[in-house]
């Protein structure tokens, strides 16, 4: 798979980040002949956003349960990600080898996902598979079967992975971040787990974590695809119906996020991993779109932010240099980062703080956030509507952010109401607080 | 995107990387399930046509969305580089970004920011492309801009040398900071005797140092040219519209130069097996691979692209395959267990396996048992069953490619960059479908020889650094 992947160099690595910012939304009176969402309840009580679309014959489902890797108990971190890798390792009657022929005969794509907040998933199936596609999802939904060989053989797929994180200076940064921006709270726990803690989770702890988390009270479903409504409202009884009425949710505290501590990780490896932290705000912020704005100025544009123009255009700094808002149900925090080689890694932290400190001075310029504010408005429906899966997890997202089906109209109106003013007073509080900085890499003599 | 199941993601990675598999697909005379479902609907119209100046428009409608996907694709990759010149292709796809006669450096890239676009670039080892991702009414102004930069690109040594770093950075990224991909390098490096792909696309570090302006200008004189190139554009957008705007932007391009076609030095008959060992302090997971030389879908004999395809899928295509089945679920002896097939290249290409001990076992006993499931597939053949099983799965999902104009873009570009022609791409399916358990096993003895092979070693260091 990396052999191929090595096969095509692009310019500039898309961070993966943008998986961090929650999905804002559609831009959608550009959008009306292509994106007519219906509100719709089924007979058993699962509500869900629908768009028809019979263009290609497939269709997306997504969905999301709140839970997430907060709800791993305390020792067995990780089993909400382990979860992603068994819930296809068999369910009801069939065991894991029959089970994945079943999958791998129907075509479908699916995923799962275990993020701080949620445990989301979907899959893709060909219309003229969608029954047999929905039985298949309902089964790995309601029924899985955890079996002990293929739950102790993804446990040992995981454990490699581990050990592979203990020498890959992102994993080393992450942790290292994860850990001193969210100091004593669930948060700065490893949603992939532990050696130690992987080893621990059995299938009972599968079984538990599902008992507790999967449940219609805590679940959000967004389909995209060639599939009618009355199709739809069929689906979601079979697939969802027999799910628990009430989660049973562990509560998870609000953190305030403190930073101000520096550290470096040792590790001899030829570049050197840097990431900055500073305190952020949740996504029902009032300051969210002017703090979303200021950010797109500072290092959220991909060829175009002062970050990109400092480090990478007028210096060469590094390859890729970023930053962005992080945006969690408990805590949000700014984040900012790149890789340089170890002897130019003090000099690109340098211009880094420095950006980021003109910024909480200065804030944007006028014409800065005019551009921002254009693109902003004009780069969701190309980023986020060009294909069924995308839209089916923007449907999620807006029914997980609490949005309102109504709330894609007002989107472009609250990104234009954001003033010079509001924009500067937000990037003085994002970016005018004493930052954390971790390094990973060789320390310069 | 992460999908759970890896053989998914690896099939739609080699249709990224521009593997002939077709969108859109053709009646079938036998109906699978995959059939039934081309019947209920069409992949898009694909129009092709050629302007004076021999560049190639291919226009792939898509009008779920306002959205258009632009690209330029050219016929000039790392393997046609001049020897002591690696990188060149991929510095010279980062310099174009740099400004022209009449745009300022970056002036392209904030137009695209400037209307909510996307854009980005990238180098193969046989062709670099651009692309831009806006609305409609922007296509005009991209083609405008990416028909400037075709001609007219301007180079300063102050905008180039930080740009140098840049890749170096980008090498240190994703190359000098992962010893697995050191070892795909120098495995690479000795499947390819005599011919370029095994030079990396990036370039050796020692190398991209001495790159300099007149390295890149002689690199673009002498591939970017309209002749030389492909126009790919995806979306809602109609066929003479596209006619009209590109006569009008790239209609204006001069021919530049003549490339002809691409000679390569070409590899002598594979004599020696070949063993790659690296070891390195940071490898904390052992690993185990081996390349084949194999034909790609340009030089295979007709037919037999397509069976390798089936056989990666059957001996290592995901976790009901062959090898993953014997070693990693029965023997127990590996944690993971695969193979693949990287069928678009120009010239010949690689069939891969690999494989990954667990605590308890060795490289050796995970290369000893991979030995034996080849042996074993060789000796006694495939089953119809697990070929027609694989057909249909391959074929679903290049249905499934429909759902993204990127992909489609990258599809039709990629393959007409490879030597295919649109036809080629849309027979995928057809071609696929008769591929026979005997097809399959004459390709699998015709090529998984040893002797055709390199095999890699990935080990944590003896010592401490």
């Amino acid at each position: 798979m990396k052999a191929i992947a090595s096969l095509i160099l692009p310019k500039s690595a898309q961070v993966a980040l943008v998986g961090l910012v929650t999905v804002v939304a559609v831009q959608w009176t550009s959008l009306a002949h292509a994106v007519d969402i219906k509100e719709i309840t089924s007979p058993g009580g699962i509500k869900a956003l629908l768009v028809e679309d019979y263009t290609v014959p497939l269709i997306a489902v997504s969905f999301s349960f709140k839970g997430g890797s907060t709800q791993d108990m305390p020792g067995k971190e990780g089993t909400a990600k382990l979860l992603t890798n068994t819930l296809d390792e068999g369910a009801g009657d069939i065991e894991s080898q029959q089970f994945q022929t079943r999958l791998q005969d129907n075509g479908m794509t699916y995923q799962f996902n275990a993020g701080y907040d949620g445990f989301s998933g979907g899959i893709k199936t060909l219309r003229s598979d969608r029954e047999d596609g929905f039985e298949l999802l309902r089964l790995m939904l309601n029924e899985p079967r955890f079996d002990v060989e293929p739950v102790e053989r993804m446990k040992a797929s995981r454990l490699r992975g581990l050990r592979g994180q203990e020498t890959n200076p992102r994993s080393l940064a992450s942790k290292a971040h994860r850990e001193l921006v969210f100091a004593g709270h669930p948060y700065s726990r490893p949603t992939d787990g532990t050696i130690e803690t992987m080893q621990a989770i059995t299938p009972a702890d599968l079984r538990d974590y599902i008992g507790r988390v999967f449940a219609k009270d805590s679940l959000v479903v967004g389909i995209v695809g060639a599939i009618s409504e009355k199709e739809t409202l069929e689906m979601l009884d079979k697939v969802f119906g027999a799910l628990p009425a009430k989660a049973k949710l562990k509560p998870v505290p609000e953190i305030k996020v403190e930073t101000g501590e520096n550290r470096h990780v040792e590790f001899d490896t030829p570049q050197t991993n840097i990431r900055v932290a500073l305190p952020g705000i949740k996504r029902d912020d009032d300051a969210f779109f002017a703090g979303y704005l200021a950010n797109y100025v500072l290092g959220g544009g991909s060829f175009s932010s002062r970050l990109y123009n400092e480090v990478r255009e007028k210096r060469g700094l590094a390859y890729g240099v970023y930053s962005y808002l992080a945006t969690y149900d408990h805590a949000g925090f700014v984040g900012a980062g790149s890789a340089t080689r170890a002897d130019r890694a003090k000099q690109t932290v340098d211009v880094i703080l420095g950006e980021i400190e003109r910024m909480a001075k200065e804030g944007p310029t006028a014409e800065e956030l005019e551009k921002a504010k254009k693109y902003i408005k004009g780069s969701y429906a190309i980023a986020n509507l060009d294909t069924s899966s995308k839209i089916a997890s923007v449907l999620v997202a807006i029914q997980d952010s609490d949005l309102g089906i109504d709330y894609i109209d007002r989107r472009a109106k609250y990104i234009e109401s954001v003033t010079l003013e509001d924009a500067k007073r937000i990037s003085a509080k994002l970016f005018g607080g004493k930052p954390s900085v971790i390094t990973v890499g060789r320390s310069i003599k | 995107m992460t999908l759970k199941n890896s053989r998914v993601a690896l099939f739609s990675l080699a249709l990224m990387a521009g593997v002939a598999a077709a969108p859109q697909l053709q009646m079938a005379s036998h109906t699978t399930g995959a059939a039934q479902a081309a019947e209920e609907k069409m992949g898009p119209e694909v129009t092709s046509f050629f302007l004076e100046n021999g560049l190639q428009v291919v226009v792939i409608p898509d009008r779920r969305a306002p959205v258009v996907t632009h690209m330029v694709w050219y016929r000039a990759g790392s393997a046609d580089e001049p020897p002591g010149k690696s990188g060149i292709a991929h510095y010279l796809e980062h310099l174009m970004f740099k400004g022209t006669k009449t745009t300022a450096n970056g002036e392209f890239s904030s137009r695209v920011a400037a209307i909510g676009g996307q854009e980005n670039a990238f180098t193969s080892t046989d062709y670099t492309g651009y692309f831009q991702r806006v609305t409609p009414a922007a296509l005009e102004e991209m083609m405008t801009l990416e028909a400037d930069r075709m001609e007219n690109l301007v180079l300063t040594d102050e905008l180039i040398i930080p740009e140098r770093d840049v890749v170096q950075e980008e090498r240190n990224s994703r190359t000098e900071n992962n010893p697995g991909s050191l070892l795909r390098e120098a495995m690479a490096a000795t499947l390819y005797q005599n011919h370029p792909y095994g030079i990396p696309i990036i370039g050796w570090q020692h190398e991209v140092n001495s790159l300099d302006k007149d390295d890149a200008i002689a690199f673009y004189d002498k591939f970017y040219t309209p002749n030389n190139a492909i126009l790919v554009v995806a979306g809602d957008v109609e066929v003479e519209t596209v006619r009209t705007l590109a006569q009008k932007t790239y209609g204006k391009v001069k021919r530049r130069a003549e490339p002809g076609k691409r000679m390569r030095p070409t590899e002598p008959p594979p004599r020696a097996a070949r063993r790659v060992v690296m070891e390195d302090a940071r490898v904390r997971t052992p690993s185990y691979q081996r390349l084949y030389l194999v034909p790609s879908y340009n030089t295979a004999e007709p037919g037999e692209a397509e069976a390798l395809e089936v056989l990666g899928d059957v001996l290592g295509g995901g976790s009901t395959s062959r090898m993953y089945k014997s070693l990693v679920i029965e023997q127990k002896i590996a944690t993971s267990a695969g193979s693949w097939y990287q069928g678009g290249a120009l010239d010949d290409t690689s069939f891969g396996i690999y494989g990954a001990p667990t605590d308890k076992t060795s490289l050796e006993q995970v290369e000893a048992a991979t030995d034996k499931e080849i042996a074993k597939l060789l000796e006694s053949g495939v089953t119809e069953d697990e070929v027609e099983q694989t057909k249909s799965r391959l074929i679903k999902q290049a249905i499934f490619s429909q759902d993204s104009q990127s992909t489609l873009a990258r599809i039709y570009g990629g393959s007409l960059m490879l030597g295919s022609t649109i036809e080629d791409v849309q027979a995928w399916p057809d071609r696929l479908r008769a591929v026979t358990p005997e097809a399959v096993n004459k390709v699998a003895r015709k090529y998984l020889k040893l002797k055709r092979s390199v095999t890699g070693y990935l080990s944590p260091a003896k010592q401490e650094g």
